[in-house]
């Protein structure tokens, strides 16, 4: 019996990824937007844009508001073309928005790191806590994909806690609910200070599909500051695993 | 006539429902007893000139016909009905819904309260007053409360055990703090432009939702797919079946401690869902379903991938799963844990694996099926356990081995529909015709955790005026907490993982 065991096992070889740094999705994936400087959006593709994040004056994409669904690309003469490049991590809400001729490289150099206090503390371990304040599991799946036996973001010190009480961290997904905002608040007033708070997702960065919902209450926002933005609908493990690395200045993984 | 015949994915003028009174609606349901009707849902609509009038819809489906039967019945907010569940179980949810949405009070319902706690209810309920959780008093009775915020990457939700000592006598689970306003960003726009919409739904199923919500636009627009559109669809359905499946019995391994299975069911889960990616750009597969057809085409290139990927998962993950299942070790967790009998199952409705597992034969696939699945019927080998019997004795081992038997199944289901991809070279979209005013239409897939229901009532305008979802987590959150009677209080993770329910999906 053990031996069928093994056989199972040897026939997986080793399934991680080797340097989640370097690694780069298929190129099927949709990513950083690429928008060239001549054309403009259609009405067609205002209106088709689900999450209202595509604008013509400016020419932009707001990728707090984007979910990387691919219609405005896919559309006939578009000017905007959605590459695979996955690093897509920002510091400052405004910094998330991609005008016309931005490039990746540009998109990625305004993506500050922590102060040195922060990085000094958690730069060797973070500890995230996670709040799903009505995501609607896709983020939740992927950020439990950081941990596992392909990405394991568990090699660079950063693990997932079972308590607020343990992190250093809360990281949220969702839209935030009326019905979870107490929750969401709770829990960042048990975790201990100094603690980072971290976005992941359209829904959490601007609402997402749901801005315009009655049932959202997003004021935990008016009064805490998010450390790092994490766009995607889900962003890529990868996504995730970058965005905290170059925060904490391990941008090479060391 | 009390009720109108239906197939799956039909369209009907609003006006030509019948009506009939909630008491002839129990005689319906009383046919749900002996097995030949099947409570589907149960929702309101507001009337459209009388603010204070509310159509109740019903819908039963009949499995062994294939069909669906739907009727209504006419009542006033606030009003009182003779409460239907004391016969029959399944509808305790639906009666309470009404309740919480309507005012409707079902008279004689045995534990009456708030579903979800909607923006929008009637009248409204906050989620923070709290509702007073069934009690139960002894000795050595007490309770556990778990949630909303859970201890994993997990939705929020409150689980409240009632015990005796180690044992559960009884859970209550109190949903609702997921709750995002779905069905009414639905009704706002353009019903054809509501592609991620759907797939934000429950995200973990974006494809059976896509598909069921896809489905109902075509309906209600009178639009046929081509049948390569229908193929890639199925493709990206049964992907995703097998995914979640896969990643599912790697977290009961992991419930129980059994690491090998863990993680090798996850690296498995892992090359499934890229080949998700492969075949449309996400993990997920969103983007890939469009009202009309798919948005990705599979060219020569795609499908070898696929089929590699494809045949390597299903010789790996049917071995491991061979080395798990006659492991003494795993066998002693999964057996008699979590058990749900095929009585209970039907009465309180129980679909998807969850049902199958506890010997109920609903499919969506194969009873009421659509598109690819009726051109090229899924076929399903019925595998073995080790005593030579198929498992259907509701307990984890059961849910677990027939999660091993769907993925089987669903991967030599995409081998087949590859094969005839070639035969379909018709185009992978349709244009879309606008939805008829003053129609409704209803839309069930079958998605990985079971039956996935949209249903749409249009206005004379064309725009939506309902749009109703029911996910299969719906009927199976009360399975649940049925299962976990008897059971001590540490085996609840490996119950839960066992069913893995949406609380999105739930909550809306």
């Amino acid at each position: 019996m053990v031996f069928r065991l093994l056989r199972a096992r040897w026939r997986h070889g080793s399934q991680a990824v080797p340097d989640p740094t370097t690694a780069m999705p298929d190129p099927m994936f949709r990513g950083f937007p690429d928008i060239a400087k001549e054309g403009a959006p259609s009405a067609e593709m205002i209106a088709a844009c689900p999450g209202a994040a595509l604008t013509v004056n400016p020419v932009a994409i707001d990728l707090g508001k984007c979910h990387l669904c691919g219609s405005c690309a896919r559309a006939a003469n578009s000017p905007i073309r959605l590459t695979n490049r996955h690093h897509l991590g920002q510091t400052r809400r405004d910094a998330l928005i991609v005008t016309a001729g931005t490039s990746f490289e540009e998109y990625h150099a305004r993506a500050e790191k922590g102060r040195d206090e922060i990085r000094r503390l958690f730069g060797r371990s973070l500890k995230l806590r996670s709040v799903s304040a009505a995501g609607c599991n896709a983020c939740e799946m992927e950020l439990n994909a950081t941990t596992n036996a392909n990405f394991d973001m568990l090699r660079y010190g950063i693990d997932i806690v079972a308590s607020p009480r343990h992190a250093d961290a809360v990281i949220v997904t969702g839209p935030v609910s009326a019905n979870m905002a107490d929750a969401l608040e709770d829990t960042w007033n048990a975790t201990p200070a100094p603690k980072l708070l971290v976005l992941m997702g359209a829904c959490a960065i601007s609402g997402g599909l749901f801005a315009a919902s009655p049932a959202l209450d997003r004021r935990f926002f008016k009064d805490h500051a998010p450390d790092i933005y994490i766009p995607g609908c889900p962003p890529h493990p990868l996504t995730v695993v970058n965005a905290i690395l170059h925060y904490l200045g391990r941008e090479n993984g060391r | 006539m009390d009720r109108l015949l239906l197939k799956n994915r039909a369209a009907i003028p609003f006006d030509d429902l019948p009506k009939i009174s909630y008491q002839a609606l129990g005689d319906i349901a009383v046919g749900c007893l002996c097995a030949a009707l099947r409570p589907v849902a149960l929702f309101g609509v507001p009337e459209e000139r009388h603010a204070e009038s509310v159509r109740i819809v019903a819908l039963f489906a009949d499995d062994a016909q294939g069909t669906l039967a739907v009727t209504s019945v006419s009542a006033q907010r606030g009003a009182t009905v003779p409460s239907l569940t004391p016969s029959i179980p399944a509808f305790h949810l639906f009666e309470r819904q009404l309740w919480e949405e309507f005012g409707i009070v079902p008279e004689g319902h045995p534990w009456l309260k708030p579903v979800r706690y909607p923006h929008d209810g009637h009248p409204p309920r906050r989620i923070e007053e709290g509702y007073r959780y069934f009690a139960m008093k002894g000795e050595e009775s007490h309770e556990v409360a778990v949630g909303p915020v859970h201890a994993g990457v997990i939705e929020p939700g409150h689980f409240r055990f009632l015990c005796d000592g180690e044992r559960v006598n009884h859970l209550e689970i109190q949903l609702g703090y997921q709750h995002r306003g779905v069905e009414r960003l639905f009704r706002e726009g353009p019903l054809a432009a509501k592609s991620t919409l759907a797939e934000s739904v429950s995200g973990d199923a974006a494809v059976a939702h896509a598909t069921a919500y896809a489905g109902l636009v075509e309906a209600l627009g009178d639009t046929v797919i081509p049948r390569r559109a229908s193929v890639i669809r199925a493709i990206g359905l049964e992907l995703e079946r097998a995914g979640i499946h896969l990643g599912d019995l790697s977290a009961l391994c992991n419930d129980i401690g059994y690491l090998p299975g863990t993680q090798l069911f996850a690296v498995m889960r892992t090359d499934i869902i890229n080949t998700s990616l492969v075949l449309c750009g996400s993990r997920f597969g969103r983007g890939l379903l469009t009202p009309g057809g798919v948005n990705y085409d599979i060219d020569e290139k795609k499908k070898e991938r696929i089929i590699a990927t494809v045949r390597r998962i299903r010789d790996n993950a049917g071995l491991l799963a061979a080395s798990i299942f006659d492991n003494q070790s795993v066998l002693a967790r999964f057996e008699k844990t979590g058990s749900v009998d095929t009585a209970t199952a039907r009465a309180v409705g129980l679909v998807g694996p969850a049902g199958r597992a506890s010997g109920l034969t609903c499919d969506i696939r194969l009873t009421h099926p659509t598109d690819a699945y009726a051109d090229h019927p899924f076929m399903k080998t019925i595998l073995q356990n080790g005593e030579g019997k198929a498992a259907v004795s509701g307990d984890v081992y059961a849910r677990a081995f027939v999660r091993h038997q769907e993925i089987q199944d669903s991967l030599r289901y995409i081998l087949e529909l590859l094969e005839r991809l070639d035969a379909a070279r018709d185009g992978i979209i349709a244009p879309v015709a606008p939805p008829r005013p003053d129609m409704i239409a209803f839309s069930l897939t079958e998605g990985w955790r079971g039956e996935t229901l949209h249903a749409a009532v249009t206005g004379g305008d064309g725009g939506t005026r309902r749009y109703y979802i029911k996910d299969a987590s719906f009927h199976n959150w009360f399975g649940l907490a049925l299962a976990v009677r008897d059971n001590g209080v540490s085996d609840f993770p490996l119950c839960n993982k066992s069913f893995n329910l949406s609380y999105c999906g739930f909550d809306l």
